[in-house]
């Protein structure tokens, strides 16, 4: 049976009995076929939903969801009343009230991936009388909701949304949504002005070159002219100001940058331009500036597109603290919003909901996961007078807490702050493209002297001016400053379909500097990243008999120890004929009840010797080997003599070592840092062949922060990733040069991260890392082809032989060159990786 | 040829127009969300009574 509860974990062995939900079509695990009923579902979630949709009629949606979704999707609700959207509250801080009297509010969804998510979801209005508009933006799972307040409530739309299985969450990001609006608009808006000036300016330029080889009047000419000038002085005055300012930072920072060579290229070629105009000869070279311009702008503009999708993705987390709460107030239990508490407010904290706020115990014993905090995958045991903290998930029991700390006072909260320090004090990496930028503008400028000196001693002033002019403009790397925002946009591109969300391309420059010769420190949490998160049972030694006895008495409890040996030892027959008598639970610690064999224990080794459980040798040494190698140990005993031994833990994610050797060979060196307890830190590391000295346990927050630090500061040129899902590991994710949150985190650790993956655990790393090296070839290529082309083109202009006609063939020639390149970047990535991750 | 001398004016008029449309588009919000509205066009049924609201709505 122990096996089964193995193969429910592991996802590989669905292949083969492949039943397939008939909600979302994902196989059906062996355990959950139900060989007589009609319809089969993976979970209860996709059950409900299914539910939902055909009650209200809408079974249109599979075949929409058929046409349009390449991925499928469990639907996942978080099954909760919320009861709390209903509050004023609530409702002032994140809704809005519309001109006729109803309210609207923006709402983040969990689970939107296909086009067939949005046509359900915009169906509201037809499933609940009252909702007036539904808008849902399929890239950032953002819902514009406006409904009537007079007919239904916001609570029931939003059990309504999550029964469908998408989890509602008030969208808090709105300041930080409206910011990024606004600079994405403004960058298209510059762009847009940068084209249309960039077009005229080619139209008038075409006029000019024809004009030239076919004759043109000489009053058109100068009027052209002068069109050209003013149109080009706009171009870098209004949108072109952006590289001189960018440019000007970088001086005064004594930084390098590659707006250095554009804006002196652009500003030698206007002032040069203006000069020919007003004495009415020679080149005007304002066309190709307004072209360069936009060229450039178009860049930087779908760079910062892809970009987006990142951050957006980082708004969709599960809020770390509930919304609502439940209050004493006057004596009576009412919901309110977690943000009206106060400090000594009284909450009360039923099994399964978050506390929200740090606490201390009043009333009533429980048991608290604080894995949130502490990475630590066991329950804490909490009493009368014991301290909670905000975030924590009340595990057993209901609680009575008296608030001591709300908001952001409290540990969270702190946490939080110390995520923002550590982004603020990150140093910024030096981009490729920048640092070559800085080379750049030294080589031209001794060229562009050598080159003035050597004519004005030939040729005299004139020509000395004209050719060092034309030198300066025609080195401009415009095709390098056009080519490495595009390549980067691609990347991340690729990286968005894959399932990895990232956020600043310079992580994949960092990335791919570290191989073999170049080895650099890897830091890995250990729950929730290398392991599942999840206790099962790992091994039973003892009486078999009493199995299905054992997982009658143990299915009731709400302890995931509990329910992990219950769902081991179930053989499937209903608990009805396993009848037990005078069950007591002790809260985090066992259970007894009597069956006609006898009485029946259950629980902690502890537990067992208070209630004078007798242990034969055979038994404690079963026990403590389960101890020694790191897991948890649950015995059974019947009339008190201890009859069997249960090991638990948490499981290692398949794959896990295949991925940690593969990064071994790229330069990495793992190392484990987690909140758990010692020996199952060492079991996990002696699995993964992780040395036992890099692998630390018991590491608080805090320490993960200063572990970081101190392996950055030991050896600068030695980078350090942080991959961890926890806030516990968000400070340190901001800290690390690169930050890694994956798959199941909350905000604050995306919030720090570089990179999100959407899938849990390490699998993606080697995928990063491929990615980030495949980038950088083709950046490196695409310099190599800008600088040849530079070359040539100063080359030229230093013999004196750039004419109009070879200029206005280069600068075209070379931009596109490496756009070919920056495209075909992408098809050779299809190509190569046909199957990223094969085993998970 | 003297015309060019009010063509040229009028040509960058019509395309400084064109411009300050886009940048009002823009800044109504039109290219926020460039991906939805592409699926969104492709349902069938659409709820008929969805633009009038969505007018209500954004004013």
């Amino acid at each position: 049976m122990t096996v089964t509860a193995e193969r429910t974990s592991s996802s590989e062995s669905h292949a083969a009995t492949a039943v397939a939900c008939d909600h979302c079509g994902l196989p059906v695990p062996t355990a959950l076929v139900e060989p007589t009923a009609e319809r089969q579902f993976c979970c209860g979630g996709c059950e409900v939903a299914y539910e939902t949709i055909r009650g209200c009629g809408l079974d249109a949606y599979y075949a929409v969801r058929d046409r349009s979704a390449d991925t499928n999707q469990a639907a996942k609700g978080a099954g909760q009343q919320y009861n709390a959207y209903d509050t004023d509250a609530f409702l002032e801080r994140h809704a809005g009230v519309t001109q006729n009297g109803c309210r609207s509010i923006d709402l983040r969804l969990e689970g939107v991936h296909c086009a067939a998510c949005v046509w359900l979801v915009e169906r509201l209005p037809t499933i609940i009388d009252g909702v007036l508009d539904a808008r849902l933006s399929l890239g950032s799972a953002r819902l514009r909701l406006a409904w009537d307040p007079q007919k239904t409530g916001l609570s029931q739309i939003a059990q309504t949304l999550d029964r469908l299985g998408y989890a509602p969450h008030p969208a808090r990001d709105k300041s930080a949504q409206s910011a990024r609006n606004h600079a994405e608009r403004t960058r298209l808006i510059r762009m847009a002005i940068a084209g249309a000036l960039a077009g005229n300016s080619m139209l008038l330029a075409v006029s000019l070159y024809a004009g030239a080889f076919e004759g043109i009047d000489a009053a058109h000419a100068t009027l052209f002219r002068w069109i050209s000038m003013g149109i080009g002085w706009l171009s870098l005055a209004w949108p072109g100001a952006t590289f001189f300012r960018s440019a000007w930072v970088a001086c005064r920072n004594r930084a390098a940058s590659l707006d250095q060579p554009i804006a002196l290229a652009l500003g030698v070629g206007a002032v040069a331009g203006t000069v020919n105009v007003i004495a009415g000869r020679g080149e005007i070279y304002f066309d190709s500036l307004s072209v360069l311009v936009f060229l450039l702008l178009v860049g930087r503009f779908l760079q910062s597109r892809q970009q987006r999708w990142a951050a957006e993705a980082v708004g969709l987390t599960l809020s770390m603290t509930p919304d609502g709460c439940r209050v004493v107030r006057d004596g009576r239990v009412v919901e309110e919003s977690s943000e009206g508490l106060n400090v000594g407010d009284e909450v009360v904290v039923r099994p399964g909901e978050l506390f929200p706020a740090d606490g201390t115990v009043l009333r009533g014993a429980s048991s608290v996961d604080q894995a949130l905090l502490t990475g630590e995958s066991r329950l804490v045991p909490v009493e009368q007078g014991g301290a909670v903290y905000a975030g924590s998930q009340n595990v057993a029991a209901t609680l009575r807490v008296s608030a001591t700390a709300v908001g952001e006072s409290t540990r969270v909260g702190k946490l939080v702050q110390l995520v923002e320090d550590g982004l603020a004090e990150k140093p910024p990496i030096v981009r490729f493209a920048d640092r070559i930028g800085g080379y750049f503008v030294v080589a031209v400028s001794v060229i562009a002297c050598a080159n003035f000196a050597c004519w004005a001693t030939i040729g005299g002033l004139g020509g000395a001016i004209e050719s060092t002019v034309a030198l300066l403009i025609v080195a401009c790397p415009c095709a390098l400053g056009l080519a490495t925002p595009l390549t980067m946009a691609v990347a991340i591109g690729r990286g968005s379909r894959q399932g990895m969300l990232i956020k600043s391309a310079a992580v994949l420059e960092k990335l791919a500097g570290v191989d073999p010769a170049r080895p650099a420190t890897l830091l890995l949490d250990k729950t929730g990243t290398l392991t599942t998160g999840r206790v099962t049972v790992k091994r039973y030694i003892g009486d078999e008999s009493l199995r299905p006895w054992v997982a009658a008495i143990e299915v009731e409890s709400n302890h995931p120890m509990a329910r992990a040996i219950g769902d081991a030892f179930s053989d499937g027959s209903p608990s009805e004929s396993f009848p037990i008598r005078d069950r007591t639970e002790s809260l985090g610690f066992g259970v007894a009840g009597t069956i006609p064999r006898g009485r029946l224990l259950v629980g902690s080794p502890r537990f067992a010797e208070s209630h004078a459980a007798s242990i034969a040798p055979g038994m404690r040494s079963a026990i403590e080997q389960g101890h020694s190698r790191g897991h948890s140990v649950v015995v059974v005993a019947l009339d008190e003599h201890v009859v069997g031994v249960v090991w638990l833990s948490d499981t290692i994610r398949p794959g896990a070592k295949g991925h940690l050797d593969r990064l071994r060979t790229s330069g990495w060196t793992p190392a484990i840092l987690s909140g758990d307890a010692d020996p199952p830190v060492q079991r996990v590391a002696a699995a993964l062949a992780v040395p036992r000295d890099a692998a630390w346990a018991s590491v608080t927050p805090e320490g993960k922060l200063e572990r970081v630090h101190a392996a950055t500061s030991n050896d600068g040129s030695r980078p350090v990733m942080m991959v961890g899902d926890g806030v516990n590991d968000a400070a340190a994710l901001a800290a690390a040069d690169i930050g890694v949150a994956v798959h199941g985190g909350v905000e604050a650790s995306l919030t720090a991260a570089d990179v999100y993956f959407t899938s849990p655990g390490i699998s993606k790393l080697n995928d990063l890392i491929r990615l980030a090296r495949a980038t950088m070839r083709t950046t490196r290529r695409n310099f190599a082809i800008s600088l040849t082309y530079n070359a040539a083109a100063v080359t030229l202009a230093a013999m004196g032989w750039v004419t109009p006609l070879v200029a206005a063939v280069i600068m075209p020639l070379s931009s596109l060159s490496v756009l070919v390149s920056a495209a075909a970047f992408s098809q050779n990535r299809g190509a190569a990786d046909p199957s990223p991750n094969p085993e998970s | 040829m003297s015309v060019i001398y009010v063509m040229a004016p009028a040509a960058l008029l019509l395309a400084a127009a064109a411009v300050a449309a886009f940048i009002w588009a823009t800044r109504d919000g039109q290219y926020d969300d460039t991906e939805t509205p592409a699926h969104r066009i492709l349902f069938d049924d659409p709820v008929d009574h969805q633009d009038d609201v969505d007018r209500e709505t954004r004013e």
